[in-house]
């Protein structure tokens, strides 16, 4: 659904993006992550065709960046950075405009689908500017919605909402994924991401990965079990280390904790051998590494 | 075509919701009407002006009283120096107008949805000319029309007004009008693109105002006096300004450049 090949933007000195490849598959969601000042928002910008590449090449839902950008503003819709609200008009004008700007055929029909849809139907009459920053941003997310895109880009949708807002908006952005909506989501929280995301693209500037979590888990860390004991001692991590599949082991507290390449076919082995070595075993659980340190890890 | 009304729409139910713009749009013709007929008013009481031929007037004047009765021609000489005032307005309008519609979708950073959308450079920028342009015209028409209201009542129906709603004030006010507040808009456009305050873009824009203001003032002192010659060449002056701007405009003002650079 989208497609980029080395595409490159420069602001004058200041190379934003660097030779992006990827491939994003329709219906999924697609996080891209990345540091402040890493592109992020260059390239929704460059792929919704509002700035164009300075070299490369992007299709977007089967149109081509630069050549038919009218196309792809058709099929594609955009959270921005900011919610750009016009903050002396009603809610409801704020969206008709759009709506008739983006050729809608059923303009006060499609405003009240999202507008309820939000659950901003109530305050359809109140002016944008006394609506509080997660009413502004679910606004704004209702007016990228009003022409049906296939292709959503989210810059950020759920910066600075509360818990329960933020929420919410995830929530919107599961079911659009399940009405085959391709979403294009950059995000700074990276738990998000993890629980959204179908596959990752980690940039900075240039494509640092690009897989689902779990892949991206696999590749830069062994797995790693920890095993609690009701009594820890040394000799219980010599047993450990002695079985030729582990690649590492520290005893911390009552734990073992232990790197291996496929727990599933070594944890029973390495219990069996605890076991007879007279371990009192509590609980086996498998160690998993947040997105965050992969993150940090990549972009290091 | 739509979609500049579209736009233009928008930008009244914004604007107008400012009340510097309100006060540009509604207090300035207000007050340019009142004045010349309150001027007419308290000249006009009969027999004041009686006294008055056209001997007296400037020479270059005098050539514009041809038929008229030396009261008459001493009223139209007084009230001849507000048309350039009703020529004011396409100019000043407009740049109140497009300096708050334009910087401010800049603070509020509204342009950039709105350029995700399949409009075109060209419609949003007519829609913003437009916007600007059209209020400032109805204005100028209305009062220009309550003003000759006003003579007709004051001079009962006089050769005045025969003179004040004469070919060369229509042309005036119907053609070279319209033709002015376009060059406004431009420029407006123009200096709002780069400025970051609308009210330093007004005062900027404002400064369209002074080659007609340097006219006024030349008249007022016997200088010169605008004549049909005189609004013709204006007329074809402007439009060639219009012309050239408005090819810069549509130069200056590429898509990523409104996103990028109007900052
Ligand atoms: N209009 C512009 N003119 C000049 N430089 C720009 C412009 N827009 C972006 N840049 C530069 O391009 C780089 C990438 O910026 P971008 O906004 O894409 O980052 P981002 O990943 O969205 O960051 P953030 O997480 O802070 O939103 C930055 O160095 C920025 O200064
Ligand atoms: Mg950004």
């Amino acid at each position: 659904m989208i497609v980029a090949k080395g595409l490159t933007k420069r602001f004058g000195d200041v190379l934003a993006v660097e030779d992006l490849d990827m491939d994003v598959k329709s219906g999924e969601i697609f996080g891209f992550l990345g540091p402040n000042g890493a592109g992020k928002t260059t390239t929704i910008r460059m792929l919704s065709a509002l700035i164009s590449p300075t070299s490369g090449k992007a299709k977007v839902a089967g149109y081509e960046v630069g050549r038919e950008d009218n196309e792809i503003r058709r099929n594609a819709g955009i959270l921005t950075e900011s919610p750009g609200l016009y903050d002396r008009l009603s809610a409801e004008k704020n969206l008709s405009f759009f709506a008739e700007l983006h050729d809608v055929e059923d303009v006060a029909g499609q405003v009240e689908r999202y507008l309820r849809l939000l659950g901003l139907w109530d305050r359809r009459g109140d002016v944008a500017a006394t609506f509080s920053k997660g009413m502004r941003q679910k606004l704004a997310i209702a007016r990228a919605m009003l022409h049906e895109p296939k292709v959503l880009f989210l810059d950020e949708p759920t910066a600075g909402l509360d818990p329960e807002m933020a929420r919410l908006v995830r929530e919107f952005i599961g079911e659009l994924k399940d009405k085959g909506r391709t979403i294009f989501l950059c995000t700074h929280n990276l738990d998000e991401a993890d629980r959204l995301c179908d596959r990752i693209a980690v940039v900075n500037t240039r494509l640092l990965a690009l897989d689902t979590p779990e892949a991206l888990r696999a590749k830069l860390y062994d797995r790693v079990v920890v095993i609690h004991l009701s009594a820890a001692s040394p000799e219980y991590e010599k047993v450990v280390r002695e079985q030729p599949f582990v690649r590492s082991v520290e005893l911390k507290d009552n734990k073992l904790v232990v790197g291996l390449d496929d727990p599933e076919r070594n944890n029973p082995e390495l219990i069996r051998a605890l076991v007879d070595a007279g371990a009192d075993i509590q609980f086996v659980g498998e160690l998993r590494r947040s997105l965050e340190e992969i993150y940090l890890r990549l972009v290091k | 075509m739509r979609k500049i009304w579209v736009i233009a729409r928008k930008e009244w139910a914004e604007v107008f919701k400012n009340r510097f713009v309100l006060f540009t749009v509604v207090f300035m013709p207000l007050m340019m009407t009142a004045l010349p007929l309150i001027i007419l008013y308290t000249m006009g009481t009969p027999g004041e002006m009686a006294g008055f031929s056209a001997a007296d007037m400037p020479a270059s004047f005098a050539d514009l009283c041809e038929g008229l009765s030396g009261e008459t021609c001493g009223q139209y000489f007084i009230v001849s120096q507000f048309m350039l005032l009703f020529m004011l307005m396409p100019l000043a309008i407009p740049a109140t107008f497009a300096s708050y519609s334009i910087v401010g979708e800049k603070t509020t950073r509204t342009l950039e949805p709105v350029l995700a959308t399949p409009v075109t450079t060209l419609e949003l920028l007519a829609g913003k000319a437009v916007a600007a342009a059209l209020p400032a015209i109805g204005a100028t028409w209305l009062s220009f029309s309550i003003f000759s209201l006003g003579v007709a009542i004051l001079t009962e129906g006089s050769a005045l007004l025969r003179q004040v709603t004469g070919p060369l004030w229509l042309f005036a006010i119907v053609v070279v009008g319209p033709l002015l507040a376009v060059a406004a808009v431009s420029i407006a456009i123009m200096v709002s693109s780069r400025a970051n305050d609308p009210r330093v873009a007004e005062q900027i824009s404002m400064l369209v105002i002074l080659p007609l203001l340097g006219l006024f003032f030349a008249q007022i002192s016997g200088l010169i006096f605008i004549n049909e010659t005189m609004i013709l060449w204006m007329a074809i002056g402007v439009t060639v300004l219009d012309v050239g701007l408005l090819a810069f405009a549509t130069q200056l003002f590429q898509r990523e450049a409104i996103l990028t650079r109007w900052k």
